[in-house]
């Protein structure tokens, strides 16, 4: 029963796409539906099956060589461990409740079949990342969800900035696989080989690179450039706020249970060589915290309400980030699940509010929802208290854990602590102004709109605000719970669990343990304590936004007077997009366009080949004139031709 | 015995005409002709040629001349006759209607 291939996983999904691709167009969209939901539906049955059967051992399929030259040989083989099997349930899980959201979100918008097959097809390459069993056949997974991201980002194609903006996550993400290839290659160079089964336990024994920068160091460091594009970290994050212009489940897709996890997961599965390589697990951590304080930060004063959300998803992924930087894999991993969870709903809970409001996406102009749409005002609650870390919601132990990591590994200390409690502090507080907005206060527009306050029930038959149908308000309900339950299975000792987590992830993570190098001892006080301090930033935050967007709403207009400057700067994402712009892609556009374009291309090139034609054809003129089509033009040209050959003969001879 | 260098000048001097006629006239036949003209001027240098070198090649080659030039006849007379008829005209100038 348990024995079912692997390989069924991923290659459902693949079937749904194409089928969907190739002959969708025919059938119903519930039709449509059906099957790409089915698919995904059947490929979590089986994750399902292959996580119960879960040995203490990692299960490893082959099913054949693809590339063997010389002594370089990659099959296809899929590597099923706890953090594996983990990623397949959130991938497949989480996948499966927006598969059906979308069923419901996607009528009338055209392109359903489509959709649906670039959706199937980005779960079937997610599941080829994460069940990969060696870096190659991982790195076809990278670029496939890359691929997909392009496509689901540019899904309005015919919108021109929808398009731009799969176009730039696609080039933003390629610049990050530049390095996963390069760290392919050294890896291969170090290990001979580019399975995990191999690479893994081999790097364990190897010396700790403390001292000297080695390819242990490099690898890591170049596997970490691509984890920054994939995961939309600092420096290559610029791609994920602009991918908020594809169909909003797409945006949950990405955000949640795909995509921007892959770059955790390779760092986690590369961890055994992170262990080694102490300087790359530095900048892995800087990273991940400097991302997530300063996404953090952006989000607060956005108003678009998916972009508050991206700004949210690039700081949690900053979280995770830091956790791997530290050698908290197994907390990495469990913030990703987390999160997956609250992330997803939030999400699909933002959209279900655009949904009802024909597409008005500025939470400026929203308000007063909590009457006309309880499920979803109710489920996003759980998702915002979730990701506030309030307990005893999932975020909660999930992020304590990883603060509590960041103080005390010894990989950490307390200046990446403190990070990650500020961004525990500002995350609570945008994602309460978010709340507050959207369904609190009277609906905006239309008491605008109305010059006596005709009151809610008004602003209701103006906007037809409706509750979302049941198709999609079930899967939020079923993320709201797992948002408030999923993180109980990872409970500390503290509350009196026995952390069921971190015993079934650990397996996965035993070669990336320095033996003899265990945390400093810490006592139960100090981690209460903590746990206390992150506990009153979360309510800070929330009590901060509550305060500026429920109680004294206009003393948030005095502090945006007051920090004028400040608050330009942060609203514009401190310029960074500019900034880019500025130093890589004008001196690109302008490279190519004088230099190789109207330079090399059009002179060069084109010129020489032009010149080359309008010389044949000047020649031809010349002697075109030779063919007057009079006969005895003819014959005297044969006669003269006849005489010089003779003449020529006659000389050479003599 | 007349000598051989009579032979070849009186075969240079046939086909000067021949190339003259060649080149100078209008009437298609008389282009013909002239052409006929310069084979058998070759003829005779072949046919000098090998009396007075004592070798058969040379009226052998003559042979063959004669015969192509018998078949050439025939298709050019051919050629000549459908001209005219199409044109009322044996003039080569005015047969140019292949130049570009």
């Amino acid at each position: 029963m348990f024995n079912l291939p692997l390989w069924l996983i991923p290659v459902l999904p693949l079937a749904g796409a194409a089928w969907n691709g190739l002959w969708g167009k025919r059938y119903t969209e519930r039709a449509v539906a059906a099957i790409a939901v089915g698919a995904v539906a059947l490929s979590f049955l089986l994750s399902v099956l292959a996580f119960a059967g879960l040995g203490g051992e990692p299960r490893i399929e082959s099913y054949g060589a693809w590339i063997a030259a010389a002594s370089f040989q990659a099959n296809f083989n899929f590597y099923l461990d706890p953090l594996s099997s983990v990623m397949t349930l959130v991938v497949t899980g989480v996948g499966l409740l927006i598969h059906i959201y979308a069923a419901g979100y996607m009528t009338r918008e055209g392109g359903y079949y489509r959709f649906f097959a670039y959706m199937n097809l980005f779960v079937f390459f997610m599941l080829t990342l994460v069940l990969a069993g060696n870096y190659l056949l991982l790195f076809v997974g990278w670029e496939g969800v890359g691929l997909c991201s392009y496509l689901l980002i540019g899904f309005y194609f015919r919108k021109n900035d929808a398009a731009d903006a799969g176009k730039k996550a696609f080039l933003v993400n390629r610049i990050g696989d530049f390095g996963i290839l390069i760290a392919l290659i050294l890896l291969y160079w170090t290990f001979d080989s580019l399975n995990f089964s191999q690479i893994l336990p081999r790097a364990a024994e190897l010396p700790v690179e403390s001292d000297a920068v080695g390819p242990l160091t490099l690898i890591c460091l170049l596997i970490l450039m691509g984890a920054t594009g994939k995961s939309a970290q600092v420096p290559l994050y610029v791609w994920l706020p602009d991918a908020m212009l594809g169909p909003t489940p797409v945006s949950a897709l990405i955000h949640a249970a795909t995509m921007v996890t892959a770059g955790v997961y390779i760092i986690a599965r590369s961890g055994p060589l992170y262990v080694h390589a102490p300087d790359a697990m530095f900048a892995v951590a800087l990273v991940g915290g400097v991302t997530a304080l300063y996404a953090a930060t952006i989000g607060v004063v956005q108003n678009d309400i998916k972009r508050v959300l991206a700004y949210s998803t690039i700081s949690q992924i900053g979280y995770m980030v830091m956790a791997c930087g530290v050698a908290a894999f197994s907390a990495a991993i469990f913030h990703l699940v987390t999160h997956a969870f609250f992330k997803a709903l939030l999400f699909l809970g933002a959209g279900s509010v655009i949904h009802a409001l024909g597409g008005e996406q500025d939470i400026r102009k929203m308000g007063g929802l909590r009457r006309s749409m309880p499920r979803t005002y109710w489920t996003f609650l759980a998702a915002c208290l979730a990701l506030s870390a309030v307990w005893p919601f999932s975020g909660f132990f999930s992020k304590d854990e990883i603060l509590w990591e960041a103080y005390s590994s010894p990989y950490g200390g307390v200046g990446l602590w403190l990070l990650g409690l500020l961004t525990a502090g500002i995350s609570s507080f945008y994602i309460f102004r978010l709340f507050l907005l959207t369904f609190y206060g009277l609906p905006k527009t239309a008491a605008d709109a109305a010059p006596e306050p005709a009151g809610l029930e008004a602003a209701h038959s103006a906007y037809h605000l409706h509750e979302s149908p049941p198709i999609m308000t079930w899967p939020l309900i079923l993320l709201g719970m797992l948002s408030l339950a999923g993180g109980w299975m990872g409970s500390p000792f503290l509350f009196g669990g026995s952390d069921p987590w971190s015993r079934f992830i650990a397996p996965a993570f035993q070669l990336a343990v320095i033996p003899g190098e265990g945390a400093p001892a810490h006592s139960a006080q100090t981690e209460h304590l903590l746990m206390a301090c992150s506990l009153l930033v979360s309510f800070a935050g929330l009590f901060l936004a509550l305060l500026l967007y429920r109680w004294r709403p206009a003393l948030a207009d005095v502090l945006q007077a007051r920090f004028r400057g400040a608050y330009q700067v942060v609203l514009n994402k401190y310029f960074v997009d500019e900034f880019y712009r500025f130093l890589f892609v004008r001196p690109l556009v302008i490279g190519s366009s004088e230099f190789l374009w109207k330079g090399m291309d059009m002179v060069a090139i084109d010129g020489t080949i032009h010149r080359a034609a309008r010389r044949t054809g000047r020649v031809g003129d010349t002697l075109r004139r030779m063919q007057s089509g009079n006969v005895r033009s003819y014959a005297g040209w044969m006669v003269l031709g006849a005489v010089l050959l003779i003449g020529f003969l006659v000389m050479w001879t003599v | 015995m007349v000598p051989l260098s009579y032979y070849l000048i009186l075969s240079a001097i046939l086909f000067t005409l021949g190339v003259a006629g060649f080149l100078f006239k209008r009437n298609i036949v008389t282009i013909f002709m002239s052409v006929e003209l310069m084979l058998n001027a070759v003829n005779l240098t072949f046919v000098a040629l090998s009396y007075s070198l004592r070798q058969l090649d040379g009226q052998i080659i003559v042979f063959f001349v004669m015969v192509i030039a018998a078949a050439e006849a025939a298709v050019g007379l051919a050629i000549i006759i459908t001209v005219f008829r199409n044109r009322e005209s044996l003039n080569v100038d005015r047969i140019d209607l292949m130049k570009l």
